[in-house]
């Protein structure tokens, strides 16, 4: 069964930058997967476990949080923060009976380069694969 | 402060099945403080019971109030503000909320939201440990403040036991004996002939195994 997802992406002002080169166009032209939307936050650490769980009840098949190295985050350890809480999400969506995996953190450098579009298509191929989010009645 | 977690949502879900519309009711005292049940948990909680009640294909509303205690009669009254707007409250106070709500409202149906584990405290961000049982004969001054009921395994009143090893406790390799830390604390004082005297046999009526305990302090009543 085919399905298109909708994933919801939490990323920090300083990972997505290039998020905003051109329009946008630029992510595009670069294979960034269209079931993905990309909410910019200044920083993940502000990201909160009732965000991530909203984004799942606002129809979410799929999470992730794209945030800075673990050693060189711009906020010092706001994205061990989101990755503690993403971790509690996951937990809390096992424990519902639902794939942890649907879920996800990403620690990525700054800037434009090809891993934020790579970690897309692998969340977006993921969310495929497990299908529509079992929240969806 | 008493310590408390989170139940498994399994366990929630399962109370709550037959619920069109809940209150999740945090407190504002110690499961505030250890983290288990003050308002963002409350928060948390409510889209947990949402999304759950959501995947078993049935919907929910959730209204979050929180308290400033669960464990005194004129926060109880409180509860009315919300009349209307549940079938049940989901507490994430301590069980002694819980009880009391049970307690004072005879139609307001209640579920515990937390497991209440112990009185403890945090020396460590993220981590509690137990320090009191609430024994009612506190032996603390003969104990260099360390308590054997409590942290000691057994509950010893003259120990250690032979399992102590290195400070450790037989139970595992990662408990500290607290009755080597009895002893090696009345030692830094200078009071290690304290070790020697032994406990008498305890009577073990004031810790609850005489029933439910209750203080009456007349100087307090009109
Ligand atoms: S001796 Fe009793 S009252 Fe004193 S700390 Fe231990 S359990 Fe608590
Ligand atoms: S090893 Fe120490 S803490 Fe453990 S049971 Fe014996 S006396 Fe108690």
């Amino acid at each position: 069964m085919s399905f298109d997802p909708a994933i919801t992406l939490f990323s920090c002002h300083y990972t997505s930058q290039q998020s905003c080169a051109e329009e946008g166009k630029e992510l595009e032209q670069l294979g960034f997967p269209a079931s993905i939307n990309l909410v910019r936050v200044p920083c993940t650490g502000k990201v909160q476990v009732t965000t991530l769980l909203k984004a799942f009840e606002d129809g979410a098949d799929g999470v992730y949080v794209v945030g800075c190295p673990e050693d060189g985050c711009h906020n010092v350890k706001g994205s061990v923060r989101a990755a503690k809480r993403v971790a509690a999400v996951r937990d809390a969506l096992e424990e519902l009976g639902v794939e942890g995996g649907r879920v996800q953190m990403y620690h990525l450098p700054r800037g434009l380069h090809p891993e934020f579009v790579e970690k897309g298509k692998e969340m977006d191929s993921r969310i495929r694969e497990m299908g529509p989010s079992p929240f969806q009645n | 402060m008493i310590v408390a977690e989170r139940k498994p949502m399994s366990e929630i879900i399962e109370m709550v099945q037959d619920c069109k519309k809940v209150l999740v009711l945090a407190c504002r005292g110690c499961v505030t403080v250890c983290s288990a049940g003050g308002e963002r948990e409350a928060e948390i909680l409510a889209s947990l019971i949402r999304l759950g009640m959501k995947k078993a294909g049935k919907s929910i509303e959730t209204t979050i109030g929180s308290l400033v205690r669960q464990c005194d009669r004129e926060y109880i009254d409180e509860i009315d503000q919300w009349k209307g707007e549940y079938d049940a409250v989901v507490s994430t106070a301590c069980g002694v909320g819980v009880n009391f709500i049970s307690n004072l409202r005879k139609d307001t149906m209640v579920y515990p939201a937390l497991n209440t584990t112990f009185f403890g405290g945090s020396a460590k961000q993220g981590e509690w440990t137990e320090q009191c049982a609430g024994c009612g004969d506190c032996v603390l001054h003969l104990t260099g403040g360390l308590c054997p009921v409590a942290r000691c395994a057994k509950s010893l009143m003259n120990g250690p036991c032979g399992g102590s090893v290195d400070g450790k406790c037989e139970i595992h390799s990662d408990v500290e004996c607290v009755w080597q830390s009895i002893h090696d604390r009345l030692a830094s004082f200078d009071r290690s002939a304290q070790m020697e005297v032994i406990a008498p046999i305890r009577d073990w009526s004031t810790a609850g195994h005489g029933g439910p305990r209750k203080i009456v302090r007349d100087d307090l009543t009109v």
